[in-house]
């Protein structure tokens, strides 16, 4: 990797101050980053690690909201049991992120702030309608993120925690692509308490994370198998790489929403 | 002696110590005063022309010594990287033999071609210097396919106008045609062998030192045969003789055939650190390794099979096309050639077998022995049609090989090999009986209750190891002799020094020929110490790979051995008064038969050292005897493999539900370290089987160029193993009687894994899937097939 100074800033307001220098950039759990700096793809001047930040760690249940601090790490939200008891789904989630050394250094910020496509994460903020909070705002899930690598976050704003709505039922379905272990087409489906099914699927879509309204509409009217079957997913707005095809993906979407109904059934 | 710790005893790897506590001393941890630090700049295109290399402003950075091009080694006349096999073609012609540069030279041939080397103060400097290294180069067509190579109209070398090798052929054509045209069924498969990157755990090092006091050079290097590379770099590429050059191979972690070869960097290394009178070390990282290592398996190939009207196998013909990649590896050319198509004959009696060869260039990165080499191939070529052709006639696929299965020996196959020993009936009896294949059906119809396709695959696999002996491999294009070489060295006090030219590098030598020596000479394993890995300490040996090292280099030492104690029975029979003839070895003392005179090793080890009554004017004092062992033949282990799995027909995921393997390695004299082989073999077997891709796109670029996207086996992907080894045919030409287990496992598995995914899907029509069997793979497949099946 190239030099770069490193900052460890005890407090928000510090990260936030020193991420106003030119070409400064957040370190979270660094499990993206370290490795982009070790192949030189990008130069910083100043690494702000937010890692020395108590108030972004963290989760706790606020009412009707489950509460994860930014730099909480996936090892701690998979053995929270706080999260155990409020949305198990996350639970699952989290645990099957990576691999231990990566669950205990990666963290939800960093996750949902780098918004890779095969990410887990993303589609349980969007599946629930999680809201994303920063030092400056609070952000909707669909507001936030904007496609690949993409999110509506500010130059130098942080990811200070991210407020799940509590579901009645969800489930995630993570189907792994083989080697890197990601997501190859995952499925977060959530039932809420207005009655609505939604669904978030991550890994599959050429533009990033997206809920499909098609499965949801369907499911609404009738959590069964047999709306996934007729509902049409439609290869074209789907990735393609050595690991998956658009029509493959398009059909695992159908098979891991069905899994998630006979999940919650 | 405590027969605990000789042969046959599962003793616990000695080895293991350092290695659990990260206490391992590999080539990355030698470090030297004053050591510089390499950074190589490679090509990021696969075919180009090298217009300027412009060093300047690299060569002004911070903490630079000297930037090298293709040009300062061509001005300074070192050779190319050698090649150490030659395939003489059907026509009799010598293979194409290109230059393979230390540094590109006017062209670029892979992603991943050298072209400068940056040497500094630390690895940083090197590596931001070479940032600055301006390179003009023309982009040109790359040849990637190689089975539209001949055709494509480019060339990556002048010399192959045609891209080609060579093309070679072995066995009787017009009897093998003759054999088809009488032939009740002909099986026809078309198939690849996928290509793979080897991935050892340790990436490759090279660390050279020049000594101006002495003009002599050492090179630290990650390899599996250091004197090979003290030979090949020695004489062909640097010209330093072998006494002014020290090759050291310390703790190697993995190898699988990758780290056998010489390679560029450990040449440039060596000659760079004379240039600059300093040391320079070079460290790959793990996306320099997967576009530098070579390759291994990468090809196509389309067999047939020709049987009688009771499933008797008449006639195999094979007709492969096998990448080179951009240069000719170490032993590339003999993997697809006497290390592939002379085991067409399998475990079976077909008298007429036919292979051609054609070797291609391509602008890929070289390919060349991988766990297995080209025994693999063979064998997947094989058991695969054999399957089909069992699908087709409607044979069981255990009765169809049964009926073709060589029962007498020696044996002649077609193809060139004698075969000394084997009981193909014993393996195949036991994997069937311990993997219950009677009660498969029934296990598929509770499968299927629970939506799974459920089948399961045989394989029955020979390999040939131990590759021997010298002058038959020199007959075939071996440029080097395949013996190896031991010494033991007794010390005063009874203690042993065994010195063995054979490398380990994760297979446990350290403990195995410890068990070896222990159990002919009577004394504890403890007291033996096991040295291997470097020029100065052992004598000339020829490394480990073609799972040779118990083989032929445990040979040597049970030989030098033999040496030790004829000598000693001398030695004891003046001390004892009586005739050497009267004199008997057994458990650690030297007796004079019928009486209870005896002397202990250490007591006669110390009169050798201390010889004040010693039969001086017949032997020698001193007590270290030396042996090269050639052997008369190849080693032939063989075995049955049977895979189950279950596929998911909405995913097309494959699980692997059981992996039984029954193995013959003749004698064996570690069990759990024999088992522990066969794992690994197994994991490497079915991370082909099941994941590893090593992908280019057109361009010639590397689509799996790191783990992101290049899957390597994990235990999650894997099942519990059983692995058994039946009472054993043992090798009938070398002392031990032992035959080889390094690589069953990667061998037998593939089609075994995907005998089994076939079998699940047969149902739709499907009588073939090539490797990877991925979950895309399987899922498309079946989506094609079931497309064919509702237009029919």
């Amino acid at each position: 990797m190239y030099a770069f100074d490193l900052a460890r800033p005890a407090d928000l307001a510090g990260a936030v101050a020193t991420l106003q220098t030119e070409g400064a950039q957040a370190l979270g759990g660094g499990q993206t980053l370290i490795p982009v700096l070790k192949q030189r793809l990008s130069q910083p001047s100043v690494l702000v690690d937010l890692s020395g930040i108590d108030s972004m760690k963290g989760i706790r249940r606020a009412g009707e909201f489950l509460i994860i601090g930014g730099g909480t790490t996936h090892g701690t939200v998979a053995g929270s049991a706080e999260v155990a008891s409020s949305i198990p789904a996350i639970t699952a989630l989290a645990s099957k992120i990576g691999d231990p050394q990566v669950r205990n250094r990666g963290t939800i910020g960093g996750s949902v702030a780098n918004n890779d496509p095969a990410a887990c994460y993303p589609s349980a903020v969007m599946a629930l309608g999680a809201t994303v909070e920063t030092n400056k705002r609070e952000i909707a899930a669909e507001e936030f993120f904007q496609g690949l690598y993409t999110t509506s976050l500010e130059e130098g704003e942080i990811v200070t925690a991210v407020k799940f709505p509590i579901p009645v039922a969800a489930t995630y379905q993570k189907f792994e692509q083989p080697a890197s272990r990601f997501s190859l087409t995952s499925v977060f489906l959530a039932k809420m308490g207005d009655g609505s099914v939604r669904v978030g699927v991550t890994g599959a879509g050429a533009d990033g994370v997206f809920r499909h309204a098609g499965l949801e509409a369907a499911l609404s009217s009738d959590f069964s198998a047999a709306a996934v079957d007729g509902v049409s997913v439609d290869a074209a707005m789907m990735s393609n790489d050595l690991h998956a095809t658009p029509e493959y993906r398009a059909h695992l979407v159908k098979v891991m929403t069905k899994r998630a109904v006979a999940a919650l059934s | 002696m405590p027969k605990d710790g000789g042969i046959g005893a599962s003793v616990v790897r000695r080895e293991d110590t350092r290695f659990l506590k990260g206490k391992g001393r590999y080539t990355d941890d030698m470090n030297r005063p004053g050591q510089t630090y390499a950074y190589i700049l490679r090509s990021s295109l696969a075919h180009a022309t090298l217009n300027n290399v412009d060093t300047a402003a690299a060569s002004a950075a911070p903490g630079v010594i000297r930037v090298f091009t293709g040009e300062d080694i061509t001005a300074a006349g070192l050779g190319g990287v050698p090649c150490g096999w030659q395939i003489t073609d059907k026509h009799g012609d010598p293979m194409k033999e290109p230059l393979h540069p230390i540094l590109a030279v006017g062209k670029v041939r892979h992603v991943g071609d050298p072209i400068a080397v940056v040497v500094a103060e630390t690895y940083e400097q090197a590596r931001d210097a070479a940032e600055l290294i301006d390179v003009d180069m023309t982009d040109l067509p790359a040849v990637v396919n190689m089975r539209t190579a001949e055709t494509s109209g480019h060339q990556v070398h002048e010399e192959a106008p045609d891209n080609v090798c060579y093309d070679w052929e072995l066995g009787d054509k017009e009897g093998t045609d003759a054999a088809f045209a009488n032939a009740h069924h002909i099986t026809t498969l078309e198939f690849i062998n996928n290509r793979l990157v080897a991935n050892p755990m340790e990436p490759r090092c090279a660390l050279g030192d020049y000594d101006e006091n002495d003009e002599h050079y050492t090179l630290y290097t990650t390899s599996q045969n250091p004197h090979v590379i003290r030979l090949l770099m020695g004489a062909f590429v640097l010209n330093i003789p072998e006494h002014k050059l020290r090759v050291y191979a310390p703790d190697v972690g993995g190898g699988f055939g990758s780290k056998i070869y010489h390679y560029a960097e450990e040449a440039f290394v060596t000659w760079a650190s004379k240039q600059i009178r300093r040391p320079v070390k070079w460290t790959a990282d793990r996306s320099e390794a997967f576009i530098s290592d070579a390759h291994g398996r990468d090809h196509v190939t389309k067999a047939e099979l020709a049987m009688d009207a009771e499933g008797k196998f008449l006639g195999l013909r094979a007709d492969t096309y096998a990448n080179m990649g951009a240069y000719l590896s170490t032993f590339a050319p003999c993997v697809p050639t006497w290390l592939h198509a002379t085991l067409l004959a399998g475990q079976y009696t077909t008298p007429m077998v036919h292979a051609r060869v054609r070797a291609m260039f391509t602008n890929t990165v070289p390919v060349d022995a991988y766990r297995g080499a080209g025994r693999p191939e063979a064998t997947y070529l094989l058991e695969r049609i054999i399957n089909k052709a069992a699908q087709e006639i409607g044979l069981d696929q255990a009765e169809i090989r049964r009926r073709n299965f060589i029962r007498t020996f020696p044996y002649d196959t077609p193809v060139a090999l004698q075969y000394d020993t084997g009981d193909y009936d014993a393996t195949l009896n036991a994997v069937m009986e311990t993997a219950d294949y009677a009660g498969f059906e029934a296990r598929r119809a509770e499968a299927a209750s629970r939506g799974k396709l459920r089948g399961i695959g045989l394989s029955c696999y020979i390999e040939a190891c131990g590759i021997a002996p010298s002058a038959l491999v020199g007959a075939l294009g071996a440029r080097a002799g395949l013996y190896e070489a031991a010494t033991i060295r007794v010390n005063p006090t009874g203690s042993v020094s065994v010195m063995t030219g054979a490398h380990s590098h994760g297979q446990g030598h350290e403990t195995t020929f410890a068990q070896v020596v222990s159990d002919a000479l009577g004394i504890p394993a403890d007291q033996i110490e096991i040295i291997h890995g470097d020029t100065d300490k052992i004598p000339f040996g020829m490394g480990t790979y073609g799972s040779r090292s118990l083989a032929v280099g445990g040979s040597a030492i049970v030989k030098a051995v033999d040496k030790v104690v004829a000598k000693g029975k001398k030695i004891a029979a003046h001390l004892l008064e009586a005739a050497e003839s009267d004199i008997i070895f057994e458990d650690g003392q030297y007796k004079v038969a019928g009486t209870d005179k005896a002397k202990a090793f250490a007591e006669i080890s110390l009169a050798a050292y201390v010889p004040h009554n010693y039969p001086i004017d017949e032997i020698e004092p001193g007590l270290e005897e030396t042996a090269f062992y050639d052997p008369k033949n190849f080693t032939y282990p063989a075995g049955s493999y049977l895979c189950e799995v279950e596929v998911d027909p909405e995913t097309g995921k494959v699980e692997i539900v059981a992996m039984t393997a029954s193995d013959d390695f003749g004698n064996i004299v570690n069990p759990m370290i024999v088992e522990g082989q066969v794992h690994g073999g197994l994991a490497q077997g079915i991370g082909q089987a099941l994941l590893e891709n090593c992908a280019y796109d057109e361009h010639g670029q590397l689509v799996s160029g790191s783990f992101m996207d290049y899957a390597m086996p994990l235990a999650v992907d894997l099942p519990n193993f059983v692995v058994e080894t039946v009472e054993g045919t043992p090798c009938t030409h070398n002392p031990l009687g032992v035959k080889g287990c390094g690589e069953a496992g990667a061998i037998g598995s593939p089609p075994a894994l995907i005998n089994a995914v076939v079998d699940a899907i047969k149902g739709y029509g499907i009588d073939h899937i090539d490797m990877p069997a991925t979950s895309l793979n399987v899922w498309t497949t079946i989506q094609n097939a079931s497309a064919k099946q509702a237009a029919e």
